[in-house]
């Protein structure tokens, strides 16, 4: 016990004697949280539309209208050919491309149907894929009001109607960063975590102090244990900061319980620490552990859920992420957060990360070896 | 006390054999010296010997303890001082030394008394963080962290390189005076001059031992009569030696070229310096002089 309090005093003294780590650990979170989830958002606003009018009549510039004053779109150009709006698209001025047909109104009144046509620059998949659908939508409005405005609605409809009105559960008005802020935490108490304990124990063994700790009779988990506690309460530290910004910054304040949410992390820190020193017990030098730690962060940051959803991708890509451990925090943040789950709700979560930690810190254990 | 039986160690799957075979003992109270230049395999043997390094071959004990078996037991029993300064940079020297007694499960004021001469003089100092200190004042830490648990053997790995003159001559009277408490120390060093210093040296060249004895007797056994040569113009002296007939070994020595004949008659010296006259040099001298330890040590390389 007397060593590991030992062990735990020196690893400290370490820690703060350090002024840039300690820097980045406290001002790392904070300023990403403010940063990120404003800057990360799904909207896509501003997107420019170059207009083909060959058709200059009320109605027309009603349509117009209305696309510009939804807010979402830019009018780039107005064109009177194809080719112009093109050029638009070619030198990246323009997103979208809509061309009214001549006699649109014409035939809009006489025939009872017209076709717009779209036309959309995919090489941002994001903006094209939106951009299109804000387009279809408003047309589809402006069409809505133009049967209102042509046929008095009966007060017995002919035909049965179903009408859907969604209510957002959880989070009513769709605000985004009610749903980035805790995955956004989830991710940086990840990299924290994992990124310090993989550098710790190959900081010794490239400054050399680990030759003399391995001629001392210290035991092996003694020693693990003694790096690992410190960076669990780093972790826990770096998570408090940012549920603070959440609530100041944002005033997000987890449905659910508290102790559950820290429960939770106390397990899964563990998961992401044992990760961290097995990766150091694999390495030889700093550069060596960063590569590889930044390896899986990256994995596990891009197939965690944060940015797009488990649920849509292919079924191999969905065992990978059943694998990364990242995944279950952000779910977990996510569901105490914001929809207040109980501790019967996350079990299976718990379980998951529970086993990670014990298979990566036994790894961790067995595979640093004092001789070598 | 150490022995070692025909212990090897290679690496590289066996291609680069950095200990091959060695064999010595080194008795208890012993001040032992492994001299031999970088390369030479001092620092694995030491690694092996403090149960850093698994060896491949071969079989060795420390205090009647076998380093493969027995390690744990070991590691309480010997200090180990490695040639890298290897103690934590950002922890003072008291913190340091505190770590490390804690880890032996001791603490400072037990073993003080074993320290006492050395932590003295950096006691001073107790509150700058070991990188701060000066070359000298890292060893007298690094020492007195590998003694701070009382250990029966010690194992120095180069513990003067890099260190000036007088901190260095001030290192081995303190090797003096734990001898004297009857430690056993086993010590490395590229230095030829630290060798007399020693009980008992062993020369080391290639992963092998060239000779073990006394500093003295290691002298003695130079066979031949050495030759101190200068001249004005060293450079061509060194040719027109090494092409004189008689010459059998011919090699640089600080200011002077060391030289021993093939023939060594009385008048052989003579014969030489007429020899360089006739060649043109100048302000020759040819003196005899007594062999020392790297006479030695180069003449063993050479067989």
């Amino acid at each position: 016990m007397r060593t590991i309090r030992f062990l735990l005093e020196k690893e400290f003294r370490q820690i703060f004697r350090n002024k840039t780590l300690v820097a980045m650990i406290m001002v790392v979170p904070v300023v990403q949280l403010l940063i990120l989830p404003l800057a990360a958002n799904y909207e896509v606003k501003n997107i420019n539309i170059s207009i083909v009018n060959h058709d200059n009549s009320d109605y027309a510039r009603h349509l117009i209208t209305r696309i510009t004053a939804s807010g979402y779109f830019r009018l780039t150009s107005l064109n009177t050919t194809f080719d112009e709006a093109l050029a638009h698209i070619e030198s990246d001025e323009a997103d979208l491309i809509l061309k009214i047909p001549r006699n649109f109104e014409k035939n809009l009144v006489r025939e009872n149907k017209q076709k717009l046509f779209v036309a959309v620059n995919a090489i941002n998949g994001v903006k094209a894929n939106l951009g299109g659908a804000y387009l279809a939508t408003i047309i589809r409005d402006f069409n809505q009001d133009l049967m209102l405005e042509w046929f008095q609605p009966s007060r017995t409809s002919q035909q049965p109607v179903i009408a859907v009105t969604p209510t957002n559960w959880y989070n009513p008005y769709l605000n985004y960063r009610l749903f980035m802020v805790p995955g956004i935490l989830a991710i940086l108490v990840t990299m924290i975590g994992g990124y310090l304990s993989a550098l710790n124990i190959v900081k010794e063994k490239e400054v050399g102090t680990i030759e003399q700790i391995n001629v001392t009779p210290i035991r092996k988990h003694h020693f693990i244990v003694g790096k690992l506690i410190p960076f669990w309460v780093l972790g826990m530290v770096v998570f408090t900061l940012g549920l603070l910004v959440g609530w100041l910054a944002y005033g997000i304040t987890p449905e659910g319980n508290l102790g559950l949410l820290y429960g939770f992390l106390a397990l899964y820190l563990l998961a992401v620490l044992g990760l961290g020193l097995l990766i150091s017990t694999y390495t030889d030098t700093q550069q060596q552990a960063m590569f590889i730690a930044f390896f899986f962060m990256m994995i596990f940051i891009l197939m965690s859920g944060l940015f797009t959803s488990i649920d849509s991708m292919p079924s191999w890509a969905k065992v990978i992420s059943r694998l990364n451990p990242v995944s279950y925090f952000i779910d977990v943040m996510r569901m105490v957060v914001l929809k207040g789950s109980g501790l019967a709700d996350i079990i299976p979560h718990m379980g998951a990360v529970f086993v990670f930690a014990i298979v990566f810190n036994t790894w961790a254990i067995v595979n640093y070896r004092k001789t070598s | 006390m150490v022995l070692l039986q025909d212990l090897s160690k290679s690496y590289d799957k066996g291609n680069v054999k950095a200990v091959e075979a060695v064999s010595l003992e080194v008795p208890q109270g012993e001040l032992f010296g492994l001299i031999g230049p970088d390369g030479a395999g001092k620092t694995t043997l030491f690694r092996m010997l403090t149960t850093l390094l698994l060896p491949d071959g071969g079989r060795a004990t420390v205090n009647n303890l076998d380093i493969v078996k027995d390690y744990k037991a070991i590691r309480s029993q010997v200090g180990y001082m490695p040639g890298k300064f290897s103690l934590y940079q950002d922890l003072t020297v008291e913190e340091n030394l505190n770590f490390f007694a804690t880890l032996f499960g001791t603490t400072i004021e037990e073993n003080y008394h074993l320290i006492k001469d050395i932590y003295q003089q950096i006691e001073p100092f107790k509150n700058r963080r070991a990188g701060k200190l000066s070359g000298g004042m890292k060893q007298k830490l690094a020492l007195s962290c590998a003694l701070i648990h009382k250990p029966t053997v010690l194992f120095l790995d180069e513990p003067t390189t890099g260190v000036d003159p007088v901190s260095r001559k001030e290192f081995w009277e303190m090797l003096k005076r734990l001898k004297a408490q009857g430690i056993t120390i086993l010590v490395s060093t590229p230095y030829m001059d630290e060798a007399t210093l020693c009980d008992r040296i062993a020369l080391m060249q290639g992963g092998k031992i060239l000779a073990i004895d006394t500093p003295d007797a290691i002298v003695q056994q130079y066979p031949e009569k050495l030759y101190g040569v200068r001249a004005a113009a060293m450079q061509k002296l060194l040719l027109d030696l090494r092409a004189y007939p008689n010459t059998l070994s011919c090699f640089t020595f600080g200011e002077y070229f060391h030289l021993s004949f093939k023939d060594d008659h009385a008048g052989a010296a003579e014969d030489l310096e007429r020899y360089l006259e006739s060649k043109g040099h100048e302000r020759i001298g040819i003196g005899e002089v007594t062999p020392t330890i790297e006479d030695c040590f180069i003449r063993l390389l050479k067989q």
